[in-house]
């Protein structure tokens, strides 16, 4: 792995991906740096990097707006619960098809991917109308279902494709010491199947997240979570850059720092079986 | 039977009260503008002298807010108790009888005080059905400085053509002084509420008596030809996108010489705290072509309370004192009287202390006086309503109108492309609804 | 492997995924296909009846139809070929050895846990506004007139937005790709005195076949349905310049309320997310088989 490089080259590519990657982080880094300024200094011209009077006036106006708290626990509760659920039913469904495969896997697979291709907006008036009868409107558990729904297609998937490279034989093996079916799941699969577990729960964690169609739409106020959160700062009267800036870090925060901890738990499931 | 007669009242009262007794949360949805912002701070009197009742607030941006609540109260999702609701909606809704009549909001609440303009929009068959929490027209804003360095003189009932030329005198690109900032960005309650209006006063009007669109009529290409003409000259860059908000922040950092837009605004531009022109600012009504019609529009954010609602006591009490004189003398005390909620009751415009306080007060009594929904047009239509037509179909049809002409503004399309594209929308529109058969 | 027992276990296995998922797309289907063909308006009630296929035809016959039909395409095409394109070269570049590797990766990682609103409205008011916007800023610096991104070039400004969110992703997963390519097979082919160009078309690219599938395969699923950074942004204007079918659809649910209208719209996406999905499983299945 090795490979002999000249420093002069090294240095040439450093620079080169911290200014593109720089570049790409700058939008994120400019809007946390305009939540510490007044509202006259975030739209002062020229802009000032670093040398304007920090302030917290902005998380403090927010907070005293909106109940952050309140909004991030839900969003919490909403990934994580529907991540979790989906994993539940997707486990064992990803299995059978990585192990039993038949002639219509791939069908049943494509068939699941391509539900997640209905607009959403499409289908809010029948959604909302059974939601109203099943009183799940505006509750955490109808959110953590529709969410586990939304983001299962993908949940089989990336399993399916991390359990097809787990070889066969060893299966076989356990299976011929005596090993029974749920024993082999627990024991042997599982340990092996644990990174690709990991980076699809941390993606579903990511999606569901961010989901802004049906967060919004199905909750008031008891469920709703950091999309709704935004919503109330999406336009708001006169200056409000700054203030804008503070609650965008708020609602991106929490998602950022997981994503920045795990990311190489993400990266490393992230392939998709794309890896051979 | 006596007995039984007299238990089955015990229970009853029992149940009547009970609401009152237990603890009542009100879930109530509102837009993001500042008086609300203002009121959800300020609630603690009501929560004091109602121990038994808590407010929670689902605060939106003005379009997410009306399909939250649109979809909300026609399912009958039952997920909110009061609703921030426009006078668009309110005369709609209280026709499908959606929404609880409000006639005995408090002896104190003195629904005479409230003015006519304001009232007869939440009005139906004798009965309010929401209270306004603020109500507003349009006028000129204009800075004058400016005008002073132009040797210029804004009279109280200006003209278009009169606009026109001060706003092309004004404008000094250089130093990012636009002479006019207008609201171009697409929407039904954004740049067409103030088009509509505009063409209005220039005689046009948006169907004739059998519903039949009117964009092909030289009026309605007069007023186009001259909103574009103007804002190409002497407004700010990027006006396809600006609405309420974004021209707000235009004028208080002192980049527009005018500004039509809503009265409420007047509040903010005067408010030396945002607003960097504060002791600049001058206003007059909105224009008009000499044709009899001013192009001013009326709008208030009410509150109402869905039908079928089980909650309908605790949510009467708090529009009771969300919306009265109490509040508004809460508000003085608390921030000053240049801050309380506008366009409301004639006793506020009565009250010398606004009058001195508040600069603006005036002309925005004349400018909400001069606005009339049932008569807004020069020609006789089918329809009511200054800057929108009340049939439920206009969000859909002056949104996607809004967007022609919010083209023809950004370059993309001409002043004749855009109205042609208008009328074909709207017939085809009115054709589905049934109006034109 | 595959005994009687294992098969019906994993049918047993497979179950619920499956039922549910039928279920969560079946009945609300099944439902909007119903409304589909009523004339249904939410704020009309009790106005509901038969309409046969006059939905349809109205969706159909919009004038906005095909302008938005065209719009979905060419944003999903050009997102995916910037972040396909985009996200190879910044895979090979990480894949060198660079000084701070794990932070330059943080950095790019970054925009794709972003909520689309809110990088909706950090590019729309703090990049692109053409007053207080940076790109103003920069612009009047090297003496030029700011653009006015969002009405001048809507569609462009909004592949610029959705291409940084999704840009990451495909890095990432190319990047993982590349790392696990067989030096040895490399430096062979450098001994052999192949050129730059040879070793990355006929050695890298192939290798790669498979990571790239998959970044076009999941990004046409999110592309198609974009709808919170048009709302935010431009509001699918002027005229129709940025209004893509779901936004379109969107205007009919939950601008006139109009359901019959809005479900006619939903089917008629269905169709043609099944017609891409067709031909993207025709083109690119072959590579999933593996």
């Amino acid at each position: 792995m090795a490979r002999t490089v000249s420093t002069r080259r090294r240095l040439a590519f450093t620079a080169l991906a911290w200014t593109i990657a720089l570049a790409l982080f700058f939008p994120i880094l400019w809007t946390f740096l305009t939540s510490f300024k007044s509202e006259g200094a975030a739209i002062a011209n020229p802009p000032s990097f670093l040398f304007f009077d920090w302030t917290l006036e902005n998380y403090h106006e927010v907070q005293e707006r909106s109940n952050y708290f309140h909004h991030m626990w839900n969003s919490v509760v909403i990934s994580f619960g529907s991540t979790f659920l989906g994993l539940l039913i997707a486990v064992p469904a990803a299995w059978a098809m990585a192990f039993s495969p038949t002639k219509n896997t791939k069908n049943i697979l494509m068939w699941m991917l391509s539900t997640k291709m209905l607009p959403p907006v499409g289908v809010l008036v029948p959604i909302y109308l059974l939601f109203r009868d099943w009183a799940l409107l505006d509750t955490l558990a109808g959110l953590v279902l529709v969410l586990t729904m939304v983001n299962l297609p993908i949940i089989v998937w990336m399993l399916y494709t991390y359990f097809k490279e787990i070889p066969g034989d060893i299966l076989e093996a356990a299976r011929m010491d005596g090993a029974s079916l749920g024993q082999e799941i627990l024991y042997v699969l599982t340990p092996m199947a644990v990174p690709g577990i990991a980076s699809t729960c941390l993606l579903n964690v990511i999606l569901a997240w961010n989901e802004a169609f049906w967060t919004l739409n199905l909750t008031a106020a008891k469920a709703a979570p950091l999309t709704a959160f935004i919503a109330s700062y999406s336009s708001p009267e006169g200056l409000f850059w700054a203030k804008l800036s503070a609650a965008s870090t708020m609602a991106i925060a929490p998602i950022l720092i997981l994503g920045w901890f795990s990311q190489r738990q993400l990266v490393r499931g992230l392939t998709f079986g794309a890896v051979k | 039977m006596k007995f039984s007669k007299m238990l089955l009242g015990a229970c009853s009262a029992i149940a009547l009260s009970y609401p009152a007794m237990a603890n009542t949360t009100l879930t109530i949805a509102t837009v993001n503008n500042g008086d609300m912002i203002r009121m959800q701070k300020l609630t603690g009197p009501f929560t004091d002298a109602h121990p038994d009742i808590t407010l929670e607030w689902v605060t939106m941006e003005e379009n997410v807010l009306r399909q939250k609540v649109t979809t909300d109260i026609a399912t009958k999702g039952g997920q909110y108790d009061i609703m921030t609701i426009g006078n668009y909606e309110v005369p709609i809704w209280a026709k499908q009888g959606w929404l609880l009549p409000l006639d005995d909001l408090g002896a104190d609440y003195d629904v005479d005080d409230l003015l006519p303009a304001i009232r007869s929009g939440l009005t139906l068959d004798e009965k309010l059905y929401a209270a306004p929490f603020y109500g507003e027209s349009s006028m000129v804003m204009y800075r004058t400085d400016l005008f002073e360095k132009a040797g210029l003189t804004m009279p109280e009932d200006p003209t278009w053509e009169f606009i026109g030329e001060a706003a092309r005198k004004i404008t000094d690109k250089d130093n990012e002084i636009y002479g006019i900032c207008l609201r171009g960005k697409a929407g039904w309650g954004e740049n067409m509420a103030l088009i509509t209006t505009m063409a209005n006063s220039m005689g046009a009007r948006w169907f004739d008596m059998d519903w039949k669109p009117q964009f092909d009529q030289p009026a309605w290409k007069n007023t186009l030809k001259y909103y574009v003409d103007l804002m190409t000259d002497a407004g700010p860059p990027g006006a396809s996108s600006n609405g309420f908000n974004e021209n707000l922040a235009l004028f208080q950092t002192g980049k527009c010489g005018m500004w039509i837009d809503a009265t409420v605004a007047a509040s903010f531009v005067t408010n030396p705290k945002d607003s960097t022109v504060a002791d600049k600012v001058g206003f007059a009504l909105s224009p008009d072509a000499g044709l009899g019609k001013r192009g001013s529009w009326l709008w208030s954010w009410n509150l109402g309370i869905p039908a079928g609602s089980t909650k309908a006591e605790a949510a009467k009490a708090f529009i009771g004192w969300a919306t009265s004189k109490a509040y508004t003398e809460l508000v003085a005390e608390k921030e000053g009287w240049a801050n309380v909620p506008p366009g409301t009751r004639t006793s506020l415009y009565e009250n010398p202390t606004y009058q001195k306080d508040a600069p603006f007060a005036a002309m925005t009594l004349r400018s909400i006086n001069a606005a009339d929904p049932k008569a807004s047009t020069v020609d006789p239509v089918p329809y009511t309503g200054g800057q929108f037509v009340a049939i439920p179909e206009f969000q859909g049809i002056g949104t996607a109108v809004g967007q022609q002409f919010s083209a023809a503004l950004a370059g993309q399309a001409s002043v004749n492309q855009a109205l042609d594209n208008a009328q074909k929308i709207t017939d085809r529109e009115m054709r589905k609804g049934g109006y034109i058969k | 492997m595959a005994t009687l027992h294992t098969k019906s276990a994993a049918r047993a296995m497979m179950s619920p995924s499956v039922i549910l998922l039928f279920c969560w797309m079946a009945v609300p289907l099944a439902m909007t296909l119903y409304f589909s063909f009523l004339r249904y308006n939410l704020l009309m009630p009790g106005m509901e009846e038969w309409a046969g296929l006059f939905n349809y035809e109205f969706f159909l016959t919009d004038p906005a139809f095909f302008s938005a039909l065209f719009n979905t395409l060419i944003l999903v095409g050009s997102v995916l070929v910037i972040s396909v394109g985009g996200g190879l070269l910044m895979a090979l570049l990480l894949d060198q050895p660079v000084f701070g590797q794990g932070i330059v990766r943080v950095l790019v990682i970054s925009p794709f846990l972003i909520m689309p609103t809110v990088s909706a409205l950090v590019w729309k008011n703090m990049m692109m506004h053409p007053v207080y916007g940076l790109f103003a800023w920069l612009a009047k610096t090297v003496g030029l007139d700011p653009i006015d991104w969002l009405s001048a070039a809507p569609l462009t400004s909004i592949v610029m937005i959705v291409s940084w969110q999704w840009l990451p992703f495909a890095t990432l997963i190319l990047l993982t790709a590349l790392q696990s390519l067989d030096e040895d097979q490399m430096e062979a082919a450098e001994m052999d005195g192949a050129s730059l160009w040879w070793r990355f078309y006929f050695i890298v690219l192939p290798h790669l076949g498979r990571a790239i599938t998959v970044v076009i395969l999941i990004e046409t699923i999110f592309l198609l349905s974009v709808f919170a950074e048009i709302l935010v942004t431009t509001s699918g204007g002027p005229g129709y310049a940025s209004t893509n079918i779901t936004y379109l659809i969107y205007t009919q649910a939950l601008l006139q309320f109009d359901v019959g209208g809005a479900s006619a719209g939903g089917i008629v996406a269905v169709i043609l997310a099944n017609i891409v999905a067709f031909f993207l499983i025709r083109l690119i299945g072959k590579n999933l088989e593996g």
